[in-house]
């Protein structure tokens, strides 16, 4: 089983004749994703291998069932193209582009939350059920994907999407296949963090341990720790953090735009102390991601 | 993008937040000439970009022009954490009866802007929060429904304020509410916001923040007050070495090479993306490697872009080594990031098997670049070594450079 997205699930591309969007589309049917349509006003009748494009999302939600929608246009229209996908009643929207104000990220979160849509991102590479479809660039080339992403038992949930496929090899590499992997951005503001994904996972009987990435800045982690204690999640979790150097340099950004420390909790020193209290395992280094989740599926 | 004092003020005065009579002096006759026009006793601040200005003494009190002269004089040449003052601010001092805090800032947990209010302002908010919370109000905004001044008042209500400083305390809270909002802002605040004793408001001290990424929405706003597209306004000033990262980033738009930071170490560092950055960087400290630079590339930047970083990087003196190493990669090719550092190498007139200390860069396309690296004599690796074994290796080699 997988969460979020599977070999059933109907997407759009909003922005598809974009150049990294042509992309996203051919790596997308290649590994069986159902693109059904995509959006770019003014091209309407054309298509993009083969995949229809319209002027409007309600072009293609008026035809069909659409599930879900890939958002990768500039940062100035993505607010009005998340908007549109979210009014003609897309229910799972992806937001790849990044540098959008959190203004702007946080009207979009609010509506959909009015609406019951989920977004995934912005500033993310996506979704990815191994064996089932992808949403976005999450590992590449569908044939670069099959390297890395095996199917498992393993949820993962990445701030950063490279570090999504790098761990996911780690883990394919040790014989632990994946149940669903989301990029789930690196902004300061994001649709969907670590604790808000946790239910699906937990429901997804498949799931049966959480490998996550952080990175200093902002109160996910904390947000983690306190669903995993306020849950007694039946999930053990096994989380790697990046940005080590950061704590000693305060006001400086690195990595991603939500990657900043601005006071203690931001520090990688206190969401490590705050997540190991709450029973999630640190890793020190990624190789040492599959010991400490094998040891975690062997006590459950 | 933190704004200088005097620039959070001039922002507030534009949608009529009451302020004492005051002006930005750069030099110590400008500030006599101002105190002068504004007559009276005036307070002299430090414009730097950081807290902690009254413990320094970039804060002073005068009398007469001539003091202000002297003290301005004094704070100018004086550097507060590392900062030379861009001015100094000269303002009316008037006297204050009590003091209010007011400030918009995110709730990343709650993902919505929140307003918080105090009577007790001047001092630490999070210690009022924390010794007094009845003194301390807070109410978080809809970024999607209408602003509404009634929210402001709710919020100026519960902690205890009634009467005239209720009806005067409102417009000004809930300006600084849509301020907030329609600058893209991560900070407004005021603190202290004066009660004088003739019962009139005054917003002592401001303190603003822009979105980075809101800069170029708000390029206008930027060139009313003043600041320059090349101020960053990070914790410190970039140097001229990162300027040029900035440049060879900006030169192509295809993928990134850029965010370059400089350190004083000898390991020159081509990594990436994002997440790989922060975890290479640490890897190289943990084995005891000294970085030279920061970066980030990905994104499938140009043979061209790979190569000017690499040339940018080894022109810094001390550098004996790079190290290349990425994530397993998912839209950046391999063998256009090999053909650009090895070109970026015989370009500075370095053998690239004796420069590049570490490939690691697995994914799309490896097998082509991998073809290319063995032809230079490079050391490379694939996606069995680690992150953390690369690292290892690359710091091993420095050792015996």
């Amino acid at each position: 089983m997988s969460i979020l997205i599977n070999k059933d699930t109907t997407v759009i591309i909003q922005g598809i004749t974009g150049r990294e969007a042509v992309n996203l589309t051919r790596e997308g049917l290649d590994y069986g994703t159902k693109i059904v349509g995509g959006v770019t006003p003014g091209r309407a009748g054309r298509d993009v291998y083969g995949v229809p494009v319209y002027d409007c999302v309600r072009d293609i939600t008026a035809k069909q069932q659409v599930d879900g929608s890939i958002v990768t246009v500039p940062p100035r229209f993505t607010r009005d193209a998340v908007f549109e996908a979210i009014e003609a009643g897309v229910k799972l929207i992806v937001i790849v582009t990044e540098r959008i104000p959190r203004g702007e990220v946080a009207q979009m979160v609010e509506l959909a939350r009015l609406r019951g849509a989920r977004i995934i991102g912005p500033n993310c590479l996506g979704i990815l059920s191994p064996d089932e479809a992808k949403m976005g660039g999450l590992g590449g080339p569908a044939v670069n994907v099959r390297r890395a992403f095996k199917k498992g038992p393993i949820g993962v949930m990445s701030r950063s999407g490279g570090m999504t496929t790098e761990i996911a090899n780690t883990l394919s590499a040790a014989g632990l296949g994946q149940s669903t992997a989301v990029s789930i951005g690196g902004d300061a503001i994001i649709g969907s963090t670590y604790a808000e994904l946790m239910p699906l996972f937990e429901a997804d009987r498949e799931t049966r341990a959480i490998v996550i990435y952080s990175e200093p800045g902002g109160r996910m982690e904390a947000e983690l720790a306190d669903w995993v204690r306020e849950n007694k999640s039946r999930l053990p979790i096994v989380a790697f953090m990046a940005g080590r150097f950061m704590d000693e340099m305060p006001g400086m950004r690195f990595g991603h735009a939500g990657t900043i420390v601005e006071g203690k909790a931001d520090t990688t020193v206190d969401k490590i102390e705050r997540m190991k209290a709450a029973g999630i395992a640190v890793a020190e280094r990624i190789e040492d991601i599959p010991a400490l989740v094998k040891e975690r599926l062997r006590g459950h | 993008m933190r704004f200088y004092e005097y620039e959070a003020k001039a922002l507030f005065a534009r949608h009529g937040t009451p302020l004492p009579k005051g002006q930005v002096a750069r030099t110590a006759a400008e500030a006599q000439k101002i105190a002068a026009g504004i007559g009276g006793p005036v307070v002299l601040k430090s414009q730097v970009l950081t807290g902690g200005r009254m413990k320094a003494g970039g804060v002073k009190f005068a009398d007469a022009p001539a003091d202000a002269e002297a003290a301005a004089k004094a704070i100018l040449a004086l550097e507060i954490k590392g900062q030379k003052p861009r001015g100094v601010l000269v303002e009316q001092r008037a006297p204050v009866a009590q003091e209010y805090f007011a400030a918009v800032t995110w709730d990343g947990r709650r993902k919505l802007p929140v307003l918080i209010f105090s009577d007790m302002g001047g001092i630490d908010i999070e210690e009022v929060a924390e010794k007094h919370p009845a003194h301390v109000a807070r109410a978080h905004l809809s970024t999607i429904l209408p602003w509404s001044a009634y929210r402001a008042k709710e919020a100026i209500v519960a902690v205890g304020v009634t009467g005239d400083d209720l009806n005067r305390l409102i417009p000004i809270v809930s300006t600084l509410v849509e301020v907030f909002l329609r600058y893209d802002l991560t900070l407004a605040e005021i603190n202290p916001l004066g009660k004088l004793a003739d019962g009139r408001f005054l917003v002592l001290d401001g303190h603003v923040d822009l979105e980075g990424d809101a800069r170029d929405k708000h390029a206008k706003l930027l060139e009313e007050l003043g600041i320059g597209k090349e101020e960053t306004r990070e914790a410190r000033p970039p140097t001229a070495f990162e300027i040029k990262g900035a440049q060879v980033d900006a030169s192509d738009h295809r993928g990134v090479a850029g965010n370059v930071r400089e350190f004083d170490g000898d390991l020159g560092l081509v990594i990436g993306a994002g997440g790989g950055s922060l975890t290479l960087f640490d890897a190289i400290r943990k084995h005891g490697g000294r970085p030279a630079n920061y970066c980030e590339i990905g994104g499938n930047p140009s043979v061209r872009k790979a190569c000017d970083l690499t040339k940018l990087i080894l022109s810094k003196p001390g550098v004996k080594k790079i190290a290349v190493m990425m994530n397993v990669v998912s839209n950046t090719r391999v063998d256009i990031v090999a053909r650009g550092v090895i070109k970026g190498c015989v370009e500075s007139g370095r053998d690239p098997a004796e420069t590049i200390a570490i490939f690691r860069i697995p994914g799309a396309w490896e097998d082509d670049g991998f073809t290319i690296l063995r032809k230079y004599g490079v050391e490379y690796c694939d996606r069995t070594v680690s992150m953390d074994e690369a690292a290892g290796r690359a710091v091993a080699k420095m050792a015996r450079a």
